[in-house]
């Protein structure tokens, strides 16, 4: 298929494996930040082919997996209000909360929908003027601008029946949380291209000087994060910390400005908790307070202060680089994807799930 | 699509209770649907079962429920899902399938009109697979209780593979072969259940399997293994084989056909067309002299991997850059991805 089997070419990636191999002289730790990159590593068995001082660890970008449990089980109640329709993208619907998931409430009644974009959400609203339609708004710079977009259209219609329930983070701030932490090892970023699509990668260059680290903004097919290696290591090597963008095909450095104008339109920067790491400080969305009407905390009240995990579940450790899923004593024993302890096992993105999926073999022997 | 039903139009008729009481509407939705549908000799319309011939060999028999939605699909509707499912667990087994049973549970409200498509649509996939069905069954139940029409269907089918075809005759070196492309069915199901709109119509690969099987044991060729790959798709079924015989299949990604829209779909959604139901495709174990010969006869098939002693219990793929991963079972139902 044209765009994709171009970019999962076995011998493409050997010789750019190969690229990688000849520029390395010491062992470099390198995080892709994105959960669809993790993906792509694991499932495709990327890491076979680098050379064995090149360590890949996983960053927090799964928005899955980031998704505080007490604003799942915001989602889950409002989801069993007989009056309300809760649509989603599908992968939230699995996740657990401090007791249930979205699937479990559709299971007990909960009139629970999966949309492909939030503008379905809006055309069910507009269906059901008699239902309240709550949106589950999650995700990173990647989806805001069509949840800014529902908004809008929301406005528009003049829909008095149509919320989100706002779970939006920021890449750039967690990036900045991982470095700035004691035990840090990231010496270079793989930048999630999606991300950089909208918001371009202007944002990365003052994370890349003032912390003396490359950021390479890259794609999600092998080859592209094999690339994206490879670009990270030659700065690693040379001594430079630049932004560079390995992506061309869909990124400029200021990003889509339609995109960017419209979340400025619709949604501020604000404080945000994220599951397994804890509070991070301007990490996340909100509404702006003209558009407050369609913030299904305001309609239906906020949830509840976040609830300490309390099993032995290390995904902050994982979402920040720090530990590998197999290191978890729980790894496929206690913590399976069909009896999670944390949204990493959970979530088709999450490392842990990733890990179990493709590559148990490899732990257990 | 076009549908052709053979039956009087019954204009906005709707199924009632009554359809499944046992009384006159009961003999009339028999009499007007069912009965010219399915005609055969060994229907008996006043006994409550078939009285079929003595078989000269072993039987294979086998049930199925199908509760599709919606009933109406690209390619295909429920109807041919109920014959063609179990048509092909039998075929699955090495047996010429023969004789089905049909039960049907009708939802109140039901247009008699969407009932004559579907069974005018098992009619037509019964005569291709070359099978009766012979006894049958209707009830109805109060609207809400269904969803609009559910079938199950069993099947009796004579062996006629000459050694047992079953996990337990796998051999390590037995190459696996896949009968054709896969991923259509369940992408068909899902762009019409989603309202999902691709460019050229991707329809559902129902058929029915005998066929092909048949002309493999024609060829001679010794076929240990056999398994259709319906829901949780080739993943999934590969899985279940590993297990059963405790052996290991290696698979090698670039070899497994994947339609390019169906490919494009799965990209769209963030599925994995290995996880994906079909309808109509199948994977056999055959002893590594027979594989050309399989080829052969099958005009769709190609060769996906090997069976080996180890690890046991697992599928390994070959990705396209040649690294080794794990094939896992899926875990719960594929969900489309947030980005």
């Amino acid at each position: 298929m044209k765009f994709v089997d171009e970019y999962r070419d076995a011998d493409g990636a050997r010789r750019i494996a190969r690229e990688i191999d000849a520029v390395t002289t010491q062992p470099w730790t390198i995080m892709e930040v994105c959960g669809g990159q993790t993906h792509t590593i694991v499932k495709s068995g990327l890491e076979e082919l680098l050379p064995r001082n090149i360590t890949l660890v996983h960053g927090p970008g799964c928005p899955v997996c980031v998704t505080p449990a007490a604003l799942i089980d915001r989602a889950v109640e409002i989801s069993l209000d007989p009056g309300v329709i809760f649509a989603s993208f599908g992968d939230m619907l699995r996740v657990p909360g401090s007791s249930h998931s979205l699937l479990q409430a559709r299971a007990r009644g909960a009139d629970v929908r999966i949309v492909y974009s939030p503008l379905d959400a809006v055309a069910l609203a507009r269906e059901h003027p008699e239902r309240q339609v709550v949106f589950f708004a999650v995700g990173f710079e990647t989806t805001a601008p069509a949840n800014a977009m529902a908004v809008w259209q929301a406005r528009r219609h003049g829909l008095t029946n149509f919320t989100i329930l706002v779970a939006h983070v920021l890449v750039p701030p967690a990036m900045r949380a991982i470095l700035e932490s004691e035990d840090c090892r990231v010496q270079a970023f793989l930048a999630a291209g999606h991300v950089c699509a909208v918001m371009g990668w202007v944002e990365y260059e003052p994370i890349a000087a003032r912390y003396r680290v490359p950021v390479v903004v890259t794609g999600f097919e092998p080859m592209d994060i094999l690339e994206g290696i490879r670009m990270a290591v030659a700065q690693l090597e040379s001594g430079r910390a630049e932004v560079e963008n390995q992506y061309r095909r869909a990124v400029q450095r200021r990003g889509n400005r339609h995109a960017r104008e419209l979340i400025a339109e619709i949604f501020e920067v604000g404080p945000r908790e994220w599951r397994g790491v804890g509070a991070i400080p301007e990490s996340g969305l909100r509404l702006r307070e003209p558009y407050l009407e369609f913030d299904a905390e305001k309609r239906f009240g906020a949830p509840p202060s976040a609830v300490p995990a309390e099993n032995e579940c290390i995904a902050g450790l994982v979402l920040r680089g720090l530990r590998r899923p197999p290191e978890c004593l729980a790894f496929g024993n206690r913590c399976t994807p069909d009896a999670p302890l944390g949204a990493p096992m959970v979530s088709s993105e999450g490392a842990c799930a990733a890990y179990y999926l493709y590559r148990r073999m490899r732990v257990r022997s | 699509m076009k549908l052709h039903c053979p039956f009087p139009a019954a204009s906005e008729e709707h199924i009632l209770l009554a359809h499944g009481g046992g009384g006159r509407l009961t003999q009339q939705l028999i009499d007007r649907v069912f009965r010219p549908a399915f005609a055969n000799p060994l229907q008996q319309a006043e006994h409550d079962g078939a009285i079929l011939p003595p078989a000269s060999a072993h039987l294979a028999f086998t049930t199925d429920s199908y509760v599709v939605h919606p009933l109406v699909f690209p390619g295909g509707n429920i109807g041919d899902l109920a014959i063609n499912g179990t048509v092909n667990d039998l075929a699955m087994c090495g047996a010429r399938p023969l004789y089905l049973s049909a039960g049907f549970i009708l939802e109140e409200g039901l247009l008699v009109k969407t009932l004559q498509v579907v069974v005018s649509a098992m009619s037509a996939a019964a005569r291709r697979a070359g099978v009766a069905v012979v006894t049958g069954d209707t009830k109805v139940v109060e609207r809400g209780k269904a969803d609009g029409i559910f079938i199950n269907t069993a099947g009796v089918g004579i062996v006629e593979a000459p050694s047992p075809v079953s996990p337990a005759a796998i051999a390590s070196g037995d190459a696996v072969i896949l009968s054709g492309d896969i991923g259509a069915h369940g992408v068909a199901i899902l762009s019409v259940r989603e309202g999902l709109e691709f460019e050229g119509e991707i329809a559902s690969d129902t058929a029915p399997l005998w066929q092909e099987v048949r002309s493999l044991l024609d060829a001679g060729i010794e076929l240990h293994c056999l398994r259709d790959l319906t829901r949780g798709g080739l993943a999934t079924s590969l899985n279940e084989i590993a297990v059963a015989r405790g052996a290991a299949i290696r698979i090698r990604e670039v070899a497994i056909p994947v339609r390019e829209s169906v490919q494009g779909a799965c990209e769209i959604l963030g599925l994995d067309p290995l996880y994906v139901a079909n309808e109509g495709r199948f994977v056999a174990f055959v002893p590594e002299r027979d594989v050309t010969r399989a080829l052969a006869v099958l005009p769709r098939g190609v060769r996906i991997g090997t069976v080996h002693p180890d690890p046991a219990g697992l599928v390994l793929l070959e990705s396209r850059i040649g690294a080794t991963r794990m094939l896992d079972t899926l875990t719960g139902e594929q969900l489309p991805r947030i980005c």
